[in-house]
């Protein structure tokens, strides 16, 4: 992954296209999500406009799938913004762990890339901050989440377009844990890191009947103990 | 994702609502994303904080993964007849061994493809 970046700060520009191309395969596994929930939604009975209006502000898949499924059982309004603001809990992870990468950067930037801090973003841009010159990353963030965006917008509007043509057990739908495994391998690169993933998977797992991804929450964040244990741990060994 | 939806139903919810909940869900979604880029700046937080950091990606992508995998149809699901429980450790080891997405993809999907035709 990120085979585009060498040692030398590379210039902004590359740094941009660098973060689009390695979006891309990622998108093998967004595409199917976007025509998926633009067609659920609209089987819903959400009028198309805001069905788009849904990609274009909130921009947030998870979220989106729970949010149009309570606007289908006729959940009230606040409620239906409750349950994504817990599904989205996530994301001040992600948050916290961009935050020393962009301590540095303009207001503009930060509120900018901030607005674009998905799951398949975040995981991508991570693992440029962890690898070569960092001068210009935030260039290669941009790209990447700018890529993700665009494709969000267009897959969701294709599935607005063929609404019910989409069969409900989609196989493609698979691309998208897929893309995520392909993520997940190259953060694993110690012993703290895999027993943070180990018991962020068997916690979510456990707690997967919980509601609102609630286990998927409390798995990453006993995941985070568990590796900073273990880090401290094999620290205490060696002295 | 075992998502079931059938033709287009009458909803009763307003228009203005559903563009309530919208912008509603944009405020919220967004504060979580500034939370600690621009709301609580980094110098602020205890030293403990940042050693938590570097472990956010492995357990969170984790806690996204291996339930896409484990669990159908809300149960707990080890078993040989588990096609995305293969299939994603399958992925899972292409990924370890040649470090590329596409192959990834590719494998993870084709291992679907045969399993469930099998």
């Amino acid at each position: 992954m990120n085979t585009h970046i060498n040692l030398e700060t590379p210039s902004p520009r590359v740094e941009f296209w660098a973060g689009a191309r390695d979006q891309v395969p990622i998108l093998l596994g967004v595409i199917p999500f976007g025509l998926i929930f633009g067609a659920l939604a609209i089987s819903v009975g959400v009028p198309p406009l805001a069905v788009q209006g849904f990609s274009l502000f909130v921009f947030a898949g998870s979220a989106q799938f729970i949010a149009v499924g309570l606007i289908g059982e006729m959940a009230p309004a606040i409620v239906v913004v409750t349950a994504i603001f817990v599904v989205n809990l996530r994301h001040a992870l992600y948050s916290a762990s961009m935050s020393p990468h962009f301590a540095p950067l303009h207001m503009r930037w930060k509120l900018s890339l901030s607005w674009l801090l998905t799951d398949e973003a975040f995981a991508t841009a991570s693992n440029r901050y962890h690898q070569g010159s960092t001068a210009s990353a935030h260039w290669y963030t941009l790209g990447t989440g700018l890529t993700l965006w665009t494709a969000w917008q267009i897959s969701t509007a294709l599935g607005i377009w063929l609404g019910g043509g989409i069969p409900a057990s989609f196989p493609l739908a698979f691309a998208l844990p897929l893309t995520f495994i392909a993520l997940l391998i190259p953060t694993l690169v110690d012993r703290p890191t895999v027993f943070a993933a180990v018991s962020a998977g068997l916690v979510a797992v456990l707690l997967s009947s919980l509601p609102l991804k609630m286990g998927l929450l409390i798995g990453a964040v006993v995941g985070i103990g568990a590796g900073v244990w273990m880090d401290r741990r094999s620290a205490n060994v060696e002295r | 994702m075992g998502l079931a939806y059938g033709w287009t139903e009458d909803l009763l919810m307003s228009n203005a609502e559903i563009w309530l909940i919208i912008l509603g869900g944009m405020v919220v979604t967004y504060l979580t994303r500034l939370s600690f880029t621009v709301l609580v700046p980094p110098a602020r937080l205890p030293p403990a904080f940042s050693r938590g950091l570097i472990y956010i990606p492995p357990a969170i992508l984790a806690a996204i993964v291996l339930p896409e995998l484990l669990i159908i149809d809300g149960q707990i699901t080890i078993s040989a007849t588990n096609i995305k429980m293969l299939a994603g450790f399958l992925a899972a080891f292409v990924a370890w061994r040649y470090k590329s997405v596409w192959l990834t993809i590719a494998v993870g999907m084709l291992a679907l493809w045969v399993l469930t035709n099998l």
